[in-house]
């Protein structure tokens, strides 16, 4: 019997404000413990919410660049449940009228283009840290990330495998980069992910029963954690088992699903109005301004890049992955006459360089015009390839130009024909077997005087120049 | 030793004057405070040493407003940083904010002096200050008697000289029914009018903070300082706030002023029924015209009330964990023990009572039966009133069914405590203002009349009941009981 | 509407509350009563009323994304009832 396996997700994003989402503490991750705290995110007795309108402002422009409706009179609730990082014993969050609903994200499966329905979207303060004592029975609590602005975004269970869960992810991170809503660092928690997962024979309407995987800590987990929960599923239904709803955590170490909660626990949240925020009214032209506040997304920035400037698909995923290789590409390509020797310098040399100091290209020292003005110096012929890539190097750790770097270093090419054929004369001279090989028709045997003409010229000879001359000085001779 | 219960006026201008000082003010206070408040047990905690810091620093300068230099009180649930506030519950006893309300930072900014927190049912649940985790407060007026709730320290000890002025808070009556029992003026504004930034919450949507003091003038001035817009309370209202003494003109001719026949249609007590009639012969006279109106859901008012106020109250009270702040359970075996210890323990009968009641009126599958079915009636109430005040300016009222009842003679039941808030509750659920003032004696014991008014109408409920109190002898009658003279 | 003794434990579970077993008993009595007279409010035909979740403030109040000063640490665990490295110390959390 084929299955098909049906996967929601539920992604929390912090949303990069200054501030947390009720008070004025700095929204900061990495402090020393309970050092962005204040009577409001501690909960102390008497203290009031004061809604960010910067959180506000991010979720609507989240809800807008996941193609949702934004509701125009929505209200915060009160979830209720004890836990030591939860320091009023309720949640504001909204409940049964999120800030947005009915929205999609359209991913590309190979050539296939999907579409990935988006339940809601709605605005929530984030909980504090729990930290577990080693070897005591006890646990720590900070309250630095209690209150810190979140969404949760909820999936329809739209997607149908592990690997597409991980590119909704992808484009989902994309699309928050790109909008400035958040960073999405999953290591930092600023992007998390809980997913649902289930298996039904294909062809059936009805949904099979779900587990819900949580502690999937990067891209790569996800997609692990759900390939394990969906084959671990199959192997039951197939053992003719059933499936029992339980809620997993995926422990990295051992690559399985461990079981977190038998059953769903009664949950009994309690929702109602808070009663210390007023509704959240939005006139048509605040959403509107929201609306414009959203740049190219990736999808079309990708279709730009493949047709605008004749990318291959891949080169235009590639860049347009982060919104600032994609700006920076943009800025570069604008003023070369191939974008592709663009493309691959930054896909190339670039991200090597980036990946390797662990920068990210907006911190790079080598401005995109300065990166255009080298690629124009190879198209000129003013340095070879392979110098561009040297001149490359000291232009991204120092932030020099191009014309800079040659000039202290003497990388000018040399295309002086007279010099040249002084050079290859005596590299002829000295190498009479390469000679008599390519006089025997080995054609390859130039290859080792033009070599030699290069190691003599520290490599700044034009290339194609010193191959012409030496060919047609051997056949003169 | 100067008498404090000679109004804000008169105290300002004796400051004014240079002849008292507030150092005399402050000492004046912690004398009648050490005089009688053993028998009375008003406070729950005296700021005397800063108290007396600060007024030795104002002693010998021209004060600079009308409540600069003058001593005053709060309720034991607004917060005043460095100052313990328990919110007269155990679970808080030795709890010190960091920071203070915005009431507090008001006054003082006024100059006004602190002199210690107030005695009050715990987390305001109560109608007689018997649910105070520490002790009951008694009755000024006759000490076998309760002064009322969840404010009956701060009544009493406004009505017993102890300050000039306190404040209360009054989710369902508690500033104007112990108000009432204690035979001063207490005055609840509009919801929305003064910042709940710091008062502890009980039912966040009905909870206010208003003053107790000894005039319908007093309670303006104190008003006045208190009330306005604060950023850090997102429900109070940016609206200016009016000019209130130039309200007290003592003119009410052609005012309008409702009598809801619901209200007196229940089988009154006489002495009330009698006390009532009086006060409306008083308001006629005074020129004001008297008109029947129907607030035909009143019935319906305490069912949704202690349903609304209890749910809101499960909510506002979970954070008292034992985890950041307040009482922690010592021999807890793991988190969940410590939890229910903590809060077992911490928390009294009735604050456990109405959790309870919350927690159940909010769980799955019974929200749309109690929770929204009672915020349903409470819109049906609030359009009560509005109607109603279409066609009159103010709605007239007992402010409690009975005067002060005895000590231990409700807290048996639950319900015929509830009970003792059926004509203020109503208010609270439409969030108006109302205010208290005293309209007679029975049997010796002080009763009080409600002024309902429209949204933000404070101006014209304080001018009728300052008209009220201009033409009768009521206000400013001392009790006897603790010796009326300080 | 009467509330038997199990919805009592499930209503104290909740709340975090523990009641003995006599209590329980007194509670479900007590709770009874206050819910029979709250069940009035079923009498009221109250199809398309809507509800009242606030007063006073109809507008949506926001406040500017300005960072302030937080407490200082010594101020955020003054009140603690128990805190170390820091932080705020609480039994161990089992998992889930």
């Amino acid at each position: 019997m084929a299955l098909e396996t049906v996967i929601g997700l539920e992604i929390h994003v912090e949303l990069a404000t200054k501030t947390k989402i009720f008070c004025n503490c700095a929204n900061e991750f990495g402090a020393p413990p309970n050092t962005h705290v204040c009577p409001v995110c501690m909960g102390s007795p008497g203290v009031l919410p004061v809604l960010n309108e910067e959180a506000l402002g991010l979720g609507i422009r989240a809800a807008l660049a996941l193609n949702c409706e934004v509701r125009r009179d929505s209200k915060f609730d009160r979830k209720n449940y004890f836990y030591p990082d939860n320091p009023k014993a309720y949640q504001i969050s909204q409940y049964d009228e999120p800030i947005g609903e009915h929205g999609y994200v359209e991913i590309m499966v190979g050539e296939e283009k999907r579409r990935i329905g988006i339940t809601r979207v709605h605005l929530e303060e984030d909980a504090g840290k729990l930290n577990h004592a080693a070897f005591e029975d006890a646990s720590y609590v900070d309250f630095n990330r209690a209150g810190v602005p979140l969404i949760e975004i909820v999936s329809e269970p739209d997607i149908r495998s592990a690997e597409e869960a991980r590119l909704f992810l992808e484009e989902l991170k994309a699309i928050m980069q790109y909008c400035l809503i958040s960073d999405c660092k999953m290591e930092e928690g600023s992007l998390r992910c809980d997913a649902n997962i289930s298996l039904r024979p294909v062809g059936q309407e009805t949904l099979g029963t779900k587990t819900e995987i949580k502690n999937m800590n990067s891209f790569r987990n996800v997609q692990r954690g759900l390939e394990y929960e969906r084959s671990r599923q199959a192997a039951m239904l197939g053992a003719g088992e059933s499936i029992s709803q339980q809620t997993l955590r995926w422990d990295e170490a051992s690559a399985t699903t461990v079981v977190m909660r038998s059953k769903e626990d009664a949950h009994d949240y309690r929702y109602f109005p808070d009663p210390d925020l007023p509704r959240i009214r939005l006139a048509e032209e605040y959403i509107e301004e929201r609306g414009r506040e959203i740049p190219e997304l990736p999808s079309a920035r990708r279709d730009r890049f493949e047709r605008g400037y004749g990318l291959p698909a891949y080169d235009a995923g590639v860049l347009t992955a982060m919104r600032s290789l994609a700006d920076y590409f943009d800025e570069t390509a604008k003023h070369v006459t191939d974008p592709k020797t663009a493309s691959n310098l930054i896909m190339g040399e670039i991200l090597a360089y980036l990946n390797a100091a662990g920068k990210d290209i907006a911190n790079l020292p080598m401005r995109p015009r300065q990166l255009a003005d080298l690629i124009g110096l190879v198209e000129d012929g003013t340095i070879s390839t392979k110098i561009a890539k040297d001149v490359l190097k000291g232009m991204m750790s120092s932030g020099k130009d191009a014309n800079a770097i040659i000039a202290e270093q003497g990388l000018v090419q040399i295309s002086d024909e007279g010099q040249l054929r002084e050079i290859a004369l005596r590299v002829i001279a000295a190498n009479p077997k390469s000679v008599a090989d390519y006089l025997a028709g080995k054609d390859k045997a130039i290859g080792a005087l033009v070599g030699q003409v290069m190691k003599e010229t520290k490599g700044k000879a034009n290339p194609q120049l010193i191959n012409k001359i030496i060919a047609e000085l051997i056949r003169q001779a | 030793m100067q008498d404090l219960t000679v109004g804000i006026a008169q105290l300002h201008d004796w400051l004014k004057s240079g002849d008292v000082t507030s150092l005399d003010l402050v000492a004046a206070s912690f004398a009648r405070i050490g005089a009688i408040d053993s028998a009375v047990q008003a406070f729950l905690t005296v700021t005397e040493e800063a108290a007396l810091v600060r007024a030795k620093e104002n002693a010998g300068k021209t004060p600079d407003g009308i409540l600069d230099g003058i001593p005053f009180a709060l309720k034991d649930n607004m917060a005043t940083r460095g100052v313990k506030t328990t919110c007269g519950s155990r679970i808080l006893e030795e709890y010190i904010p960091p920071y203070s309300a915005t009431v507090m930072d008001r006054l003082d900014a006024a100059g006004g002096v602190l002199v210690g927190k107030l005695n009050m049912d715990e987390f305001a649940m109560g109608s007689s200050t018997e649910n105070s985790g520490f002790f009951p407060t008694r009755n000024p007026w006759n000490l076998g008697t309760v002064p009322g709730g969840s404010s009956g320290g701060a009544a009493a000890a406004v009505a017993s000289g102890m300050v000039p002025y306190a404040l209360g808070s009054d989710t369902g009556g508690s500033i104007r029914q112990p108000a009432a029992y204690c035979g001063v003026v207490g005055l609840k504004p509009t919801y929305g009018r003064v910042s709940r930034y710091g008062l502890v919450a009980y039912a966040s949507s009905l909870d206010q903070i208003g003053p107790l003091t000894r005039t319908v003038e007093d309670a303006a001035l104190v008003l006045q300082a208190i009330a306005g817009y604060d950023h850090r309370d997102s429900t109070s209202v940016n609206l200016p706030v009016p000019d209130y003494m130039t309200a007290l003109t003592g003119d009410i001719r052609g005012l309008r002023i409702g009598l809801p026949k619901d209200y007196f249609a229940h089988d009154m007590d006489a002495g009330m029924r009698k006390v009532m009639d009086a006060a409306m012969e008083v308001l006629r006279g005074l020129g004001a015209e008297l008109v029947e109106v129907e607030l035909p859901h009143t019935e319906y008012a305490l069912s949704a009330y202690y349903l609304i106020a209890p749910a809101e109250a499960s909510s506002n009270l979970a954070r008292y964990d034992g985890v950041r702040y307040g009482f922690r359970a010592k021999d807890a075996e793991n988190l969940l023990d410590m939890y229910n210890k903590t809060r077992s323990r911490g928390f009294g009968t009735e604050v456990k009572r109405r959790i309870l009641i919350g927690t159940y009126a909010l769980s799955s599958g019974y929200y749309d039966a109690y929770y929204k079915r009672a915020q349903q009636v409470r819109t049906l109430i609030r359009r009560d009133f509005e109607t109603a005040f279409e066609r009159v300016d103010l709605v007239f009222a007992p402010t409690a069914p009975t005067t002060a009842f005895k000590l231990g003679e409700k807290t048996s039941d639950p319900l015929t405590m509830y009970l003792s808030d059926i004509y203020t509750i109503p208010v609270n659920l439409a969030g108006l203002p109302a205010i208290s003032v005293p309209c007679g004696l029975i049997d010796g014991m002080p009763a009080g009349l409600q002024l309902i008014g429209r949204m933000f109408d404070e101006a014209t409920v304080l001018r009728a009941a300052h008209a009220y109190e201009q033409a009768t002898e009521w206000t400013g009658k001392r009790p006897q009981a603790i010796g009326g003279q300080a | 509407m009467s509330l038997s003794k199990k919805d009592v434990e499930y209503v104290a579970a909740l709340a975090r509350l523990h009641v003995t077993e006599v209590e329980k008993e007194a509670l479900s009595a007590e709770l009874s009563r206050i819910l029979e007279y709250a069940g009035e409010l079923k009498k009221l035909d109250l199809a398309g009323v809507e509800p009242t979740s606030h007063v006073g403030v109809t507008q949506t109040v926001v406040r500017k994304d300005e960072p302030r000063a937080s407490l200082p640490l010594a101020t955020v665990l003054a009140n603690a009832p128990d805190a170390e490295e820091d932080q705020f110390k609480v039994p161990a959390i089992l998992e889930g």
